[in-house]
C-alpha cells in the first residue's frame, strides 16, 4: 500500500471498468498535452492546432464521416490483432497482411471473369485468404523454429510493400494509367456501395462490426477461444492441460491476418477502385491497429470505440496537413505518445485509489 | 569485371554495413542486460535528422554525429523509463518509440528536406573502423571483464545479480541508453556520410534489420561485424544488379534474407540462445 498526500493506493487483483476507463482517458489526455508541446516547438500554437483540428473534424459535417471511413480498416486490423495478442503472438505484420488482401481483391476484380453478383463476395474471400496466407509463414517459423515473430512479421510488411510496387510498375500496370504507376480501374461490379455523401463503404464497416461481436463471443464462449486465452496467459499450464500450441496459435493468427486482409479489400473496393502505391492504400492502418488492440485491453467490442479514436487521429492528420501545413507523419507522434502513456499508466490499474478523510 | 565487382561490393558493403553494425552493437548490449528495444528505427531516424540539422547549421558534421548520439540516448531513456521503471511491456514500448521517432523526425525535419550538405564525412571512414574496433572492445568487455559479467548476468538471472547487491535497474538503464547512443550515431552516419542529405523515412527499415543482426549474431558483438557486412553487401547488390533483375525484387532482398537467415540459424542456436530474462521486467523481491 502506498500513500501520496490524502490518496491511498491499495493493490487489487482486477480493476473495475470505471477505473480502467478513467486511467485510459487520462493517458490519452496526457498524450494530447505532450503532443501540444511538440506543436509549440514546431511553431504552431497548441490551442490553435487543437481548435483547427476539432473544427475541421468533428465540427465539420463534411469531414466528420471521414472519421468513420478511416475507422473501418483500423477496426478490422485492430480487432484481429487483439486475438493474436491474446495468444501472446506479436503480430506486427497487419500492414503487410492488409496489402496482401488489397492485391488479392484487385486481382479478382481485374482478371477473374465472374458474374457481377459474385465479384464482391469473391473479393472479400480472396482478400481474407491472402491476408491469412501472408501471416502463415511467420506463424510457422515461430512455432517450428522459434524465429522471433516481431521481426519476421515486420519483414513481411516490407516484402509486401515492394511486391505491390512491382505489380503496379510491372505486370499489372494499367493501359489507361499513362505514366502513373497504378492498375486499370476495377469494373463497376467490383465497387462497394457508399453511404450517400460520404466515403463510408458500409459493407466493410458491417463486416468489421460483425467481426467484433463474433470475436467477443468466440473468445468468451467457445472452447477454441478459451484455449487461445489460456495459451496467452500461461503457455506452460496450457500445454499441460492438453492445449495444442501449434493449432491454437495458427487459428489466432489466421483470424488476425485474415481480418487485416479484409481491411485491404475494403480500401481497394470501397475507396480507390484500383491497386496503387502501397503508402496510398494504407496510411499505416496496420501499425495503428496495434494501438486499437492494446487500448481495447483485449475486448473486441471495446475495439470499436478505440478504432473510432484512432480514426479521429488519422482524420486530424489530414486536416493538419491541409490547414497547418504539417506533414501527415504527425499522426505517428500521436500514436507513439498514446502508446507510451497507455502502457506507462498500466500499473495504476493494479491499485484502487481511496481518498482518506483528513 | 568480376574482381572489380567483388572489390566494389566489399567497399560498398563496408559503407552500408557501418550504420547496421553500430545499431546492432547497441541492441546487443541492451538485450544482454535483458531489455529488448524495438525502437532502433525511431532512434536511428532521430539521429539522422539531428545530425543533418546540426551539420547543416554549424557546418560541422562531427558535431552532428555527436548530437545524433545524444538524441539517440535520450530516446532510449524514454524506453528505459517505461519498460524498466514502470515495468511496461518492452515490445509495445519499443514500437511506440519507433512510431514517435519517425513522427518527430518527419515533422521537425520538413524544413531540411532536399538541402544538400556541404561538409560531409567520407563514407568508409573512421566510423567504419571505429565500429569494428568497438565490436572487438565490446566483445572483450562482455567476456573478460567484471562489468561484462555483470551485464551478462543481469540478462540471464537478474535476481542473482540483485542478491549480490548490484542494482539491476541501473545496469539496465546504462545498457539501454548506451544502445540508444550507438543507434543515434548509426542514424547520423546515414545523413552526413552515406547519403549526405535528409529525407523523411530515410532509414527505410535498417533499424529492424539491425535488431535481426543482433539475434542471429547470437548476441555476440564480433559476429555482428559479419552480419553487418553481409547485409551491407546485400544492400549494395540490390542496387547494382538492377540491370538484370527488376528493382522491386532487389529492394525486397535484404528483408527476405532477414527472414531466411533467422530461419536457417534458428536451429543451431537452441540452448545457447537469447538471454534467459530477455523481455521480462524485474521486480526486486518478487518470485
Amino acid at each position: 500500500m502506498r500513500r501520496i498526500g490524502r490518496f491511498q493506493f491499495e493493490p487489487v487483483s482486477a480493476p473495475t471498468g470505471g477505473w480502467t476507463l478513467a486511467v485510459s482517458a487520462g493517458a490519452i489526455l496526457a498524450a494530447f498535452l505532450c503532443a501540444g508541446g511538440i506543436f509549440w516547438a514546431f511553431g504552431v500554437s497548441p490551442s490553435r492546432a487543437y481548435a483547427t483540428v476539432f473544427l475541421g473534424t468533428l465540427g465539420d459535417a463534411r469531414t466528420a464521416p471521414e472519421i468513420v471511413r478511416q475507422t473501418i480498416p483500423l477496426l478490422l486490423c485492430g480487432v484481429g490483432l487483439l486475438v493474436a495478442f491474446r495468444a501472446q503472438f506479436w503480430n506486427i505484420g497487419a500492414e503487410g497482411q492488409l496489402l496482401a488482401g488489397a492485391v488479392a481483391a484487385a486481382g479478382v476484380g481485374l482478371f477473374l471473369p465472374l458474374p457481377p453478383s459474385l465479384t464482391i463476395p469473391a473479393m472479400f474471400l480472396a482478400g481474407c485468404v491472402a491476408g491469412a496466407a501472408w501471416g502463415l509463414l511467420p506463424t510457422l517459423l515461430r512455432l517450428r523454429l522459434e524465429v522471433n515473430e516481431v521481426i519476421s512479421t515486420l519483414m513481411m510488411n516490407y516484402i509486401a510493400i515492394f511486391a505491390v510496387e512491382w505489380l503496379i510498375h510491372g505486370p499489372w500496370k494499367g493501359q489507361e494509367s499513362r505514366g502513373f504507376a497504378y492498375t486499370d480501374s476495377l469494373p463497376q461490379a467490383a465497387w462497394l456501395g457508399l453511404i450517400p455523401g460520404t466515403r463510408i463503404h458500409w459493407a466493410t464497416l458491417a463486416v468489421g462490426l460483425i467481426l467484433a461481436g463474433g470475436l467477443a463471443f468466440f473468445l468468451g464462449r467457445t472452447i477454441l477461444g478459451f484455449q487461445i486465452r489460456a495459451l496467452g496467459q500461461n503457455p506452460a499450464a496450457a500445454r499441460y492441460a492438453g492445449i495444442d500450441p501449434l493449432r491454437t496459435t495458427v487459428v489466432a493468427m489466421m483470424i488476425s491476418a485474415g481480418a487485416a486482409g479484409l481491411a485491404g479489400v475494403g480500401e481497394v473496393a470501397g475507396i480507390h477502385h484500383k491497386l496503387l502505391a502501397p503508402e496510398q492504400i494504407s496510411l499505416g492502418y496496420g501499425y495503428a491497429g496495434i494501438i486499437v488492440a492494446w487500448l481495447a485491453r483485449g475486448s473486441p467490442p471495446a475495439s470499436i470505440l478505440t478504432a473510432l479514436l484512432l480514426g479521429l487521429i488519422f482524420t486530424s492528420g489530414d486536416v493538419m496537413k491541409v490547414t497547418l501545413q504539417m506533414p501527415f507523419r504527425v499522426t505517428d507522434i500521436f500514436n507513439g505518445l498514446i502508446l507510451f502513456f497507455l502502457i506507462g499508466s498500466e500499473r495504476l490499474l493494479q491499485y484502487r485509489v481511496r481518498v482518506r478523510k483528513p | 569485371m568480376i574482381p572489380e565487382l567483388i572489390l566494389t561490393t566489399i567497399v560498398r558493403a563496408l559503407a552500408v554495413g557501418t550504420p547496421l553494425l553500430w545499431a546492432s552493437l547497441g541492441e546487443i548490449y541492451a538485450e544482454r542486460s535483458g531489455v529488448v528495444n524495438l525502437g532502433v528505427e525511431g532512434m536511428m531516424i532521430l539521429g539522422a535528422f539531428l545530425a543533418f540539422a546540426v551539420a547543416h547549421t554549424t557546418g560541422n558534421p562531427i558535431l552532428g554525429l555527436a548530437m545524433a548520439g545524444i538524441v539517440g540516448g535520450l530516446a532510449a531513456l524514454i524506453h528505459a523509463f517505461v519498460s524498466i521503471t514502470l515495468r511496461a511491456n518492452q515490445y509495445v514500448s519499443g514500437l511506440a518509440l519507433a512510431m514517435l521517432g519517425l513522427g518527430l523526425a518527419g515533422v521537425l525535419g520538413r524544413a531540411y528536406e532536399g538541402i544538400p550538405l556541404l561538409n560531409t564525412v567520407p563514407e568508409v571512414s573512421g566510423l567504419t573502423f571505429l565500429g569494428v574496433l568497438l565490436a572487438a572492445a565490446m566483445w572483450f568487455v562482455l567476456h573478460h571483464t567484471r562489468p561484462g559479467l555483470i551485464l551478462r548476468s543481469t540478462g540471464e538471472s537478474p535476481a542473482t545479480v540483485d542478491a549480490l547487491g548490484i542494482d539491476v535497474t541501473r545496469v539496465r538503464y546504462v545498457a539501454v541508453v548506451f544502445g540508444g547512443i550507438l543507434a543515434g550515431v548509426a542514424g547520423g552516419f546515414l545523413s552526413v556520410a552515406y547519403r549526405p542529405s535528409w529525407t523523411e523515412g530515410m532509414t527505410g527499415g535498417m533499424g529492424w534489420i539491425a535488431i535481426a543482426i543482433a539475434i542471429f549474431a547470437g548476441w555476440d558483438p564480433l559476429k555482428a561485424v559479419w552480419g553487418a557486412l553481409f547485409f551491407g553487401a546485400l544492400y549494395y547488390l540490390s542496387f547494382r544488379l538492377q540491370t538484370w533483375v527488376t528493382p522491386e525484387a532487389l529492394r525486397m532482398m535484404p528483408f527476405a534474407f532477414t527472414i531466411l537467415v533467422l530461419a536457417v540459424t534458428a536451429r543451431n542456436r537452441r540452448g545457447q540462445g537469447a538471454p534467459e530474462a530477455l523481455g521480462i521486467p524485474y521486480t526486486s523481491g518478487a518470485r
